[in-house]
């Protein structure tokens, strides 16, 4: 099945040229550790996801590329075709002379409306080229005014127009002390609409990937590009090519159907956060080994003290002891800041696979009660290794992750709303308070759903 | 890609005018090797075909033929506009571009806006229909002026009004220069004030500058280039007063260097709009970020670094001190202390080989010195532009919408009392048709209601915090 993917805004269409690098580079790569059979398999079953061959039998990105003005976009387009591994389709992107100007009602209710058609014309293209359509993967920041503003407008037309399609946005959550000065209000209002036509919410936060590239991979002057490189290779790790936890040979052919199967029990808990071990500088791969059980250990913990990379956990947190958690209770009882969870996957990729125990992970007590354990959580595998990682070990997991990520930003924008600052740059294009109103009452409801956890 | 077309009024704006145009084309030749008409030309500049007069392989990806200024110069006396047609830009500009008289508007406001607002007001509107015409999509007029004499501040603002009306849509962004107290116009605080009511009514940002500023920046670094004594040498086209390089290195003029700070203002703030960069900052996001409520949007400029030294190697102690000295008092374009007032928001447009970590580690450093308003405490608005301007490897151009810009406000309504209360100079106001006593008294009260609001804000200041409740969600 095929994933058509859709980057909106400066962000997303950076970050999603870095996404289909690293998903190239890796099949092209000879360190795949495994037989020849499987490397083809997963070669075979990548290109499929994501790219469409040319006569020329250079692979095309199955992507549409939206922006509201022309420079990301012909930036990327070159970028792409200068590769000579991949490329973009000329045709498929659709840009404007005039950004959004970091307004979200700007993009949503003036660009959205006035160029659906347009845009959703290059979608259903894309989608009639896939034999099978596996659902769309939008990437956006929510701090802009194209990425959150039309992206969530996109979304919506995404759903009304495949009802039947898997919806995942991936989500760029900002840096916390500003990279423009509004993004709280356009992150409420993109959270709040995407909550309404979405599948799953995938975030990733800027001040983490920062500080994985400054303390993992050892960059001195981080720029953007590395960053996005970092989202990439996390992103490439839960999207590769992966048995699903039935076993069986073959790769899973709806990677996205899966996904949410796995992770969204109820529809009102979309936020998925992820966690990808190890990340160290490229030059340092050769030199390093890493065992299974020590990843999955640092692996764990990260999940339930809610670590953010693999330095710097804290090994105090432990899960409630059983018997103390009741599941409509406050949680008085549990720990602080122990992570719930709701549902958990791991994705581990390389050597030795299949002998890895994960019975850590199904422990009763780092769940709700919902689900039982062995439906809450989830393992795949495959040995082919993956971005010359010799053992490779993701976490997506739907948890109290982001509650405070989410909780801090609802904050500042409340802050910001109760002067009624810069609300009159939103009304200009018809965005007004009681659409305020209705976002902070979503978030709010979900931020308490996650909270009772 | 969206054009931006720059309105020249009186003679401050067009000597001010001038300056940008050379130093744009000099930034762009840097930039632009093959002599291709590309996109980041486009925004300032048409292509024109000259023998047939009309838009020539216009866009993109043809050869150069004629760059015209998407410009319009207005001046109510010829010398300044004929030396300029005289002179090496005279190329850039058609006579359709212009709009001349010959007798000036004797530093008087209501002649500007009320005499010859009136009688131009045809001519004006359909040059700049013409103008608009010529763009693809018109995203910003840029006004130039100066606030303390006739053309400038009168005409000037009138032409603010006329582009309100006709082109409602279009962003009007407004560079101001405020007379310095020692201002040989007498009737200066008048033109001021009643400049100032127009800004406040129908600018969407302004851009202060005061001359004493100015001058201070030149005499820093003048004295810097002749004292000599860091034994390194100074590259001359990297100051940001000096026109080498560009199309006129004759005869300097005596305000060049100081018009040339402004210049390079207006380049630096549109260098993200025209340059690619890994966090593009467009016009419309400076406006959208920087401007809380819509009377407040007088912006604090500063720009770092005023030269470069020779030698190649920046370390990155360096590239803090650029960010330190945007902050510092000397660097801002008016006679303010941003760092002890209160910021509504801060922009940071940084342009040439700076990463984001470079910029995140600066904000950490120097947030905690800085005074944010209470519902704004992270605002900050950034953006990244890899093209560095001429002759340097990195640049700042730090907006501020700080309380800082109080002080001069206040002054200004003091020196206009002074001379209102005596009722000096008044008649020469009121015998123009159209002009009122209710103008003065209206203008004057537009100003206080702004300096009041700056006020409120300024109240708030180091007080306790205590933020709104949030919504309480039924269980």
């Amino acid at each position: 099945m095929s994933i058509v993917t859709v980057q909106l805004g400066q962000c997303g269409n950076q970050i999603g040229h870095e996404v289909f690098c690293c998903l190239c580079s890796d099949i092209r790569g000879t360190h795949g550790l495994c037989s020849k059979k499987e490397n083809q398999s997963y070669q075979d079953a990548c290109k499929e996801r994501f790219f469409w061959e040319e006569e020329s039998g250079v692979p095309v990105a199955r992507a549409v590329l939206v922006d509201m003005e022309p420079k990301v976009i012909s930036q990327t387009l070159s970028m792409a075709a200068r590769s000579g591994c991949w490329k973009y389709n000329n045709q498929s992107h659709f840009c404007q002379k005039q950004g959004s100007g970091n307004n979200w009602a700007n993009g949503y209710s003036v660009h959205g409306p006035r160029h659906k058609e347009s845009i959703m014309d290059l979608v259903q293209r894309e989608a009639e080229r896939c034999d099978r359509l596996g659902g769309f993967f939008t990437i956006m920041s929510m701090a802009g005014g194209t990425g959150s503003g039309l992206g969530a407008f996109v979304t919506q037309c995404l759903r009304d127009a495949f009802p039947a399609s898997f919806i995942l946005n991936h989500v760029i959550w900002p840096y916390g002390t500003g990279e423009v000065i509004v993004q709280n209000y356009n992150s409420v209002l993109t959270l709040s609409h995407l909550y309404r036509s979405s599948d799953a919410l995938l975030v990733h936060e800027n001040d983490v990937i920062h500080k994985i590239c400054a303390q993992l991979m050892n960059i001195k002057q981080i720029s953007f590009r590395d960053v996005n490189q970092v989202i990439a290779h996390q992103l490439g790790s839960v999207f590769q090519p992966v048995h699903p936890a039935e076993g069986g040979s073959n790769y899973s052919r709806n990677p996205l159907g899966d996904l949410m199967e796995t992770l969204v029990p109820h529809p009102e808990f979309k936020m998925l956060g992820l966690r990808n071990i190890p990340q160290i500088p490229e030059n340092s791969l050769p030199y390093s080994t890493f065992s299974w059980p020590g990843l999955i250990k640092h692996l764990r913990q990260m999940l339930i003290a809610n670590a953010q990379m693999e330095e710097g956990i804290d090994w105090q947190v432990r899960p409630p002891p059983p018997g103390s958690s009741t599941p409509s209770s406050h949680s008085t009882k549990k720990p602080l800041h122990f992570n719930t969870s709701i549902a958990n996957l791991v994705i581990l990729r390389g050597k030795d696979v299949h002998s890895v125990d994960l019975g850590s992970f199904q422990d009763p007590s780092l769940y709700t009660s919902w689900l039982k354990p062995q439906d809450a959580f989830n393992a795949w595998r495959t040995p082919r290794a993956f971005n010359k990682y010799e053992k490779s070990a993701s976490l997506v997991s739907n948890s109290q992750f982001l509650l405070k990520p989410l909780d801090s930003v609802v904050g500042k924008a409340w802050n910001m709303f109760a002067s009624k600052a810069y609300i009159h740059q939103y009304t200009k294009f018809g965005i007004e308070e009681e659409d305020f109103l209705d976002s902070f009452t979503t978030l709010e409801q979900v931020i308490s759903s996650y909270t009772t956890l | 890609m969206t054009q931006s077309v720059v309105v020249q009024v009186g003679q401050c704006g067009n000597q001010v005018g001038c300056r940008f145009w050379d130093l744009a084309l000099r930034e762009h030749a840097a930039v632009n090797k093959k002599g291709i008409y590309d996109e980041a030309l486009s925004s300032f500049f048409r292509n024109v075909d000259t023998r047939s007069g009309s838009d020539g392989p216009g866009i993109y990806k043809g050869k150069i033929c004629s760059l015209k200024a998407r410009a319009l110069l207005i001046d109510m006396e010829e010398g300044v506009v004929n030396e300029i047609l005289q002179g090496p830009l005279r190329d850039m500009f058609d006579s359709k571009q212009l709009i001349t008289d010959v007798s000036g508007s004797g530093n008087n406001w209501a002649v500007g806006h009320k005499l010859y607002g009136c009688q131009y007001r045809e001519n004006i509107v359909e040059k700049l229909r013409k103008t608009a015409e010529h763009c693809d999509c018109l995203q910003c007029f840029f006004i130039i002026h100066s606030m303390g004499g006739g053309t400038g501040s009168g005409l000037g603002t009138f032409v603010l009004n006329l582009l309100e009306d006709e082109f409602p849509e279009v962003y009007r962004f407004v560079t101001s220069v405020y007379p310095s107290g020692e201002d040989d116009v007498i009737t200066s605080p008048y033109n001021s004030v009643l400049a100032m009511k127009e800004l406040n009514e129908h600018a969407d940002c302004v851009l202060p500058v005061e001359n004493e500023s100015l001058f201070d920046i030149v005499n820093k670094i003048n004295q810097m280039i002749n004292s000599g004594k860091l034994g390194s040498t100074v590259k001359q086209n990297s100051l940001v007063t000096s026109s080498t390089g560009s199309v006129k290195t004759l005869q300097e003029k005596p305000f060049d260097a100081m018009n040339n700070i402004v210049a390079n203002l207006l380049l630096n703030l549109t260098s993200s709009a025209r340059f690619e960069g890994s966090l593009n900052m467009d016009l419309n996001e400076i406006s959208m970020n920087l401007v809380p409520f819509p009377r407040l949007h007088y912006l604090v400029s500063s720009l770092t670094p005023l030269y470069t030294l020779a030698d190649v190697n920046v370390p990155s102690r360096r590239l803090d001190q650029m960010f330190s000295d945007a902050f510092s008092r000397d660097h801002q374009l008016i006679q303010a202390d941003p760092k002890h007032s209160l910021y509504l928001a801060c922009a940071l447009l940084v342009r040439g080989n700076v990463q984001v970590s470079d910029l995140r580690r600066n904000i950490e450093r120097l947030k905690p010195s800085l005074h944010f308003v209470s519902w704004n405490q992270e605002g900050w608005k950034t953006g990244l532009c890899s093209v560095p301007p001429v002759g340097h490897s990195h640049s700042l151009l730090a907006l501020a919408n700080n309380t800082c810009v109080k002080p001069t406000f206040i002054e200004l309504k003091e020196r206009f009392m002074k001379l209102y209360k005596k009722k000096a100079h008044l008649h020469h106001y009121l015998q123009i048709d159209g002009m009122e006593q209710s103008c003065f008294s209206e203008a004057v009260s537009s100003l206080s209601d702004l300096i009041e609001e700056y006020n409120e804000l300024d109240v708030t200041k180091g007080g306790p915090r205590t933020d709104p409740s949030r919504l309480k969600i039924a269980v």
